[in-house]
């Protein structure tokens, strides 16, 4: 058992993981891409701001059918009242998660 | 006061919608290089790209001003910022945009180092995280931003990215620094000598830097000291501006050079629902700048709007 336990520990110390945030145009997972950010926990690619023009997806759903496990997504709030109309930060986000293999 | 070249309406109503107005190699080379003399030697790489901020802030001509100084003021009249200033189309897009007396806010000499610069010392170089300037913001008034690029600046400089249409999003300065790229972002990849305005919302960053050579950005921050009603030119502004037209079923594209087009054009990261929050939020700034609540664009308020208070029962 312990040898087990210590397995999966170790499997787990191998990997690593990517993080992919996608910003939709409505609250469905497969409605299109209006923003999107990553980040790579195995240090093979130094995503930043400003540095691709187009989305790795097109749509949250594609990510999903590509592999990527959707870990939260952005909740529907009630609008405040006296805020209705007022504009803030991109609403409907989802966070996708994804384990990597790496070389120890 | 010398000879200016107040905006249009088409270019107030750009402004508006996408919070920025670009004007392209507008600052004559002379300037330009008058420009680059007086911020002096760019730095040698070796020393943090800290140090060599400050020894290069230090070390230029560009003044120090105190926040508040009527604009009038605040640079000497033979320096490069000054004559910059005094070009008849930016004083037009000043009055324009903030009137005739505005005050200085402050202004900044960003410069964005070559990788060697970053290499030397092992450190990473990155692009700005996607910020707004100052702090949350809610007011209807705005200050501009004046970004002055005084040498061409290639694809591979970078440039500033911003975002067009996120200037009425109310956020709080890096809180949206998590967002690395955005539908419709745009690089400001132009010759020397072009000037961008921005309404001090917009969305925006300083791209990474992956040429040879230094890049430099000078930004002023003006405030408006009059309501800013009709300060543009205002002659253009067709007589039936105040008039509804008809809206989704259309047989014909519609002008894109009338005012209600522009407002209503979305953009490319618009979400389904807030993208017609935006159009509220651009036909009421409109509103405010003509001083009349009467105008609408394609019914948007009006709809909302309408609360009848006369009543059939006699």
């Amino acid at each position: 058992m312990q040898q087990v336990i210590a397995f999966a520990i170790l499997r787990r110390l191998m990997k690593r993981q990517q993080v992919l945030v996608l910003y939709l145009a409505d609250s469905a997972l497969d409605s299109h891409v209006v923003a999107w950010s990553q980040w790579d926990g195995t240090g093979r690619r130094e995503h930043m701001a400003g540095d691709a023009e187009q989305p790795p997806y097109s749509t949250g759903l594609a990510a999903l059918r590509d592999g990527w496990r959707l870990i939260q997504m952005a909740p529907l709030q009630p609008h405040a009242p006296g805020a209705e109309f007022a504009t803030a930060y991109l609403k409907y986000e989802f966070v996708f998660e994804q384990w990597i293999d790496i070389d120890v | 006061m010398s000879e200016r070249t107040l905006l249009s309406s088409r270019q107030m109503a750009t402004f508006v919608a996408r919070g920025f107005l670009r004007l392209d190699a507008v600052v004559p080379d002379d300037i330009n290089e008058q420009f680059l003399d007086e911020v002096g030697r760019p730095p040698q790489p070796g020393e943090s790209v800290r140090a060599l901020y400050a020894k290069l802030l230090s070390g230029s001509g560009i003044p120090t001003v105190a926040a508040g100084t009527p604009l009038a003021d605040a640079y000497p009249p033979t320096s490069a910022v000054s004559r910059v200033l005094h070009l008849p189309v930016v004083r037009g897009a000043i009055e324009s945009l903030v009137g005739p007396a505005p005050r200085f806010d402050h202004h900044f000499l960003h410069v964005t180092f070559p990788p060697e610069f970053y290499a030397a010392r092992g450190l990473p170089n990155v692009s700005q995280h996607t910020h707004q300037d100052s702090t949350i913001d809610p007011r209807r008034a705005f200050d501009v931003q004046i970004m002055y690029y005084p040498h061409a600046v290639t694809p591979e400089m970078g440039g500033t990215r911003l975002v067009p249409g996120t200037h009425l999003r109310i956020v709080s300065e890096a809180a949206i620094g998590r967002y690395q790229n955005i539908r419709g972002q745009q690089h400001i990849v132009c010759p020397a000598g072009t000037l961008v305005f921005l309404h001090h919302g917009i969305w925006h960053g300083g791209g990474v830097n992956r040429s040879a050579a230094l890049r430099y950005m000078f930004k002023i921050r003006i405030n408006p000291t009059v309501r800013q009603q009709r300060l543009w030119d205002t002659s253009d502004l067709p007589n039936d501006h105040f008039e509804q037209r008809p809206i989704f079923l259309l047989k014909d594209a519609p002008d894109p050079n009338s005012v209600h087009t522009i407002l209503t054009t979305p953009e490319p990261w618009f979400e389904a629902d807030t993208g017609r929050l935006e159009y509220l939020n651009r036909i009421r700034l409109w509103r405010y700048l003509l001083g009349d609540e009467r105008f609408d664009a394609d019914y948007w308020l009006t709809r909302i709007e309408n609360e009848p208070t006369a009543s059939t029962a006699g």
